[in-house]
């Protein structure tokens, strides 16, 4: 056992950490510390997956002949871990780590001719059309129907929580083709050009000030039967598939020890009368930190399992419950640390082009509106209740 | 990078395993709890035969030259049957101070013959007025025209009752007074003047007082040359944290298995306990706190030779994780068996106690997560 990089491995990191000096702009670093919501807008991830693109590193995940860079899951792990270190923008992840594993997986040659080269150079921004106001948790209930009229589906219902639906050109959703024995009978995974008539958009504003989700409605929308992939009926297989990809494509510890070395540098700050000088916020940096080592320990303990073939099973949904609670103790110390600038809460967007000073100093702006929205990690890609349910199923047969 | 087990590594978990599994059962740890000297001297002679006690001692003293990873194998099968031999206080404490800070003389004298088991160690280092600082030790060592002269007490010594020597710590007094320096002191069980009083400690095992009442000793009772020995005790004790938390793994996985198995079996409204939801997510989050004590231990091992800052967050971040975990599943364990859980009658309550003796050990989950948070600050 070794925690240690080989050779090869740190000459890995040394690519990596020169691709990122020479390619992350002082105006992206600044824009994404900045931005309080999950994914970075557009022009700010899209410049960056351009530049991943670029360099052959566009979809990490993907096998070689799509476009993938073949690389180990130790070498996965370090971009990732240099990638969070530099403050690189989040990119939506829709594209590469959703409905392209999908469509590698599922698709006919034409789909993957088509759509994987235009998410590989971000040419297509797509969004995801699953929940709807009458199906949350219990996502395979679901009611968007797509009735067949000879070469298409006609399309009418709606989709909510739709993330950057408002900037997505493209939406894959799941829809119900017919009424099968149980409900998750009879619902197809299709892909949907945003622009075509009989589509509307609403935006939802969270608790934190930010637009990032949507209510989307089909009203008599046309798509072509040949957007489907796969089977018809077969949907809720390849978009349970892709919801493992959702929870297990994290390498999470990374990203949140930046957020909490954030914290921690604020309260060592004089801006807060440097907080960390009571032992109780020092202590909760300390336990914080603590749980980020475990949930790495276990990402490294799947890393490693996954390199020579086996299957991590279950532990997934324990790294996504993880994660969403860890950045939620995160974000609630943030919160306790910045002490009475935290009911200075700045509502104009984007934080990084503000035409006026803020009330606060630049470094704590997104603290309050990280922790309101941060309450959305343990409900969304299934909630921890739901987490939970997986885990005694299928770790503890129950 | 690569956290898998090597093939001796999976070698040594199966027969370690194996042991505890056909050696170790309810009636074995009944009569242990009962017995005078807490473990079975058998079981010890076997330790033996199987290299568990030569395990991590270095190769030019009998050892094998196994690491802290190897020891967190042993330990968590350990902890699986709750094992009573003295296995952290000679090998995983005492051995590693003696091949740390002895000179070459005094590592002949002792490693053989603990790798051959016959010779038991403890080391008696905790204070009453210390409580959990390790730097703080008030037990004086002061020179004498033959040697030295120790005076003063310590508590919580692990296993003290059984060793043939006691490595004691005391802060060495020279001719101008106390020197600062703290130093490790080999004293024989039979020295007059040492009074042991031991007691049966809590979750099994057991543990004593010890006191120094004018304990003469010879020059070459002194480990090493007098250097001060504070880092190799931290060192020690960051090992053996490391080492129990595995254990600690290994109880929390049993007790986790074993409740488990009890509310699929318990039916209460027509229906398994299991079958409640409310019992699921505690279950899995049950199940989550053991696999992130388990992430702990290892981390703790794999760091145990790093820079001393690095190590000892590592030791006192995995110390206060597997605690809260610890008390958290050993507490659940028992609220799910209901009323049985509270009686001697299941074994649940003996794996309970053994975690909370766990948690308590060189120092609480607080202590620990103030000592990482101070750390933190000097790095």
């Amino acid at each position: 056992m070794d925690l240690s990089f080989n050779a090869e491995e740190r000459a890995f990191q040394d690519e990596v950490r020169s691709f990122i000096a020479k390619n992350l702009t002082e105006e992206m670093k600044r824009a994404t510390a900045l931005t309080p919501s999950v994914f970075s807008d557009p022009d700010i991830g899209m410049a960056w997956q351009r530049a991943l693109h670029k360099q052959g590193w566009g979809a990490p995940g993907w096998p070689v002949e799509y476009g993938g860079p073949a690389w180990t899951p130790a070498q996965r792990w370090i971009f990732e871990t240099e990638s969070a270190r530099a403050g690189v923008p989040n990119v939506n992840v829709m594209g590469v780590k959703m409905v392209g594993p999908v469509i590698i997986g599922f698709g006919s040659p034409e789909q993957k001719n088509f759509y994987l080269p235009r998410i590989l150079s971000g040419e297509d921004y797509w969004c995801q059309g699953y929940s709807e106001p009458g199906s949350g948790s219990d996502l395979s209930s679901l009611k968007t129907r797509a009735v067949r009229d000879g070469d298409d589906y006609v399309i009418n219902g709606t989709k909510i929580w739709t993330t950057h639906a408002h900037h997505a050109n493209r939406m894959f959703a799941l829809v119900r083709t017919s009424d099968g024995p149980r409900q998750q009978d009879g619902i197809s995974f299709i892909l949907i050009d945003m622009t075509t008539p009989g589509i509307t958009t609403r935006p939802i504003l969270t608790i934190g000030g930010d637009h990032e989700v949507n209510q989307v409605f089909f009203d008599d929308v046309r798509v072509p039967v040949a957007n489907r992939v796969g089977e018809e009926g077969k949907g809720w297989t390849y978009g349970k598939y892709l919801l493992e990809f959702e929870r297990g494509s994290g390498i999470a510890s990374a990203k949140l020890r930046e957020g909490l070395k954030a914290i921690a540098d604020l309260a060592e700050s004089d801006l807060t009368g440097r907080a960390i000088d009571s032992p109780d916020i020092a202590s909760r940096i300390s336990e914080v930190e603590v749980d980020i080592d475990a949930l790495e320990m276990t990402e490294l303990r799947v890393l490693s399992a996954l390199q020579t073939g086996q299957n991590p099973g279950a532990v997934s949904s324990i790294l996504k419950l993880r994660n969403s609670e860890i950045r939620q103790a995160v974000t609630r110390l943030g919160v306790d640390v910045i002490g009475h600038d935290a009911l200075a809460v700045e509502p104009m967007r984007p934080l990084y082009k503000l035409n006026h000073e803020p009330a606060t100093p630049e470094e704590m702006l997104t603290v309050v509106p990280e922790y309101l929205n941060g309450r959305a990690y343990t409900i969304f890609g299934g909630t921890s209740e739901i987490q939970r349910d997986i885990i005694a199923k299928m770790m503890l047969g129950i | 990078m690569d956290l898998n087990l090597s093939d001796e590594q999976r070698l040594l978990r199966e027969s370690a395993e194996r042991f505890v599994a056909g050696s170790y059962n309810a009636d074995h740890r009944r009569k242990m709890a009962n017995d005078p000297l807490g473990f079975s001297p058998a079981v010890w002679k076997q330790f033996a035969e199987l290299g568990w006690l030569a395990l991590p001692l270095p190769e030019e003293f009998e050892g094998l030259g196994g690491g802290a990873v190897e020891i967190g194998i042993l330990m968590e099968a350990f902890g699986r049957g709750l094992v009573s031999e003295p296995y952290v206080a000679t090998v995983v404490l005492g051995a590693a101070l003696i091949a740390r800070c002895g000179t070459n003389g005094q590592k002949q004298a002792s490693l053989p013959k603990i790798a051959d088991g016959s010779l038991k160690l403890a080391f008696a280092h905790s204070e009453r007025a210390s409580r959990f600082d390790l730097a703080k030790v008030a037990t004086s060592a002061t020179r004498t025209t033959q040697g030295w002269r120790l005076a003063g007490s310590k508590i919580a010594v692990l296993d003290g009752h059984a060793a043939d020597e006691i490595i004691v710590s005391a802060l060495i007094h020279d001719h101008h007074g106390p020197s600062g320096r703290i130093g490790l002191f080999v004293v024989p069980a039979t020295a007059p003047g040492l009074a042991i009083s031991d007691y049966p400690r809590l979750g099994g095992g057991r543990a004593c007082n010890v006191t120094l009442s004018d304990v003469h000793l010879p020059e070459d009772a002194l480990l090493g040359d007098g250097h001060d020995t504070l880092p190799a005790i931290e060192w020690a004790i960051d090992r053996a944290m490391a080492a129990l938390g595995a254990e600690a793994v290994g109880i929390m996985q049993t007790l986790l298995d074993s409740t488990l198995d009890y509310t699929k079996i318990r039916k209460q409204f027509g229906r398994p306990l299991s079958a409640n939801q409310v019992i699921r997510h505690r279950l899995a989050d049950m199940a989550m706190q053991v696999d992130e004590a388990r992430s702990m231990a290892l981390r703790a091992a794999l760091k145990v030779d790093a820079a001393p800052t690095e190590r000892a967050r590592a030791a006192s971040g995995a110390k206060a994780k597997i605690g809260r975990c610890a008390r958290f599943v050993g507490e659940q364990s028992i609220q799910l068996h209901g009323g049985v859980g509270v009686t001697e009658e299941l074994e649940v309550g003996a794996y309970f106690k053994r975690l909370v003796a766990f948690d308590t050990l060189f120092g609480g989950s607080a202590h620990h997560y103030a000592r990482h948070a101070e750390l933190g600050r000097k790095a």
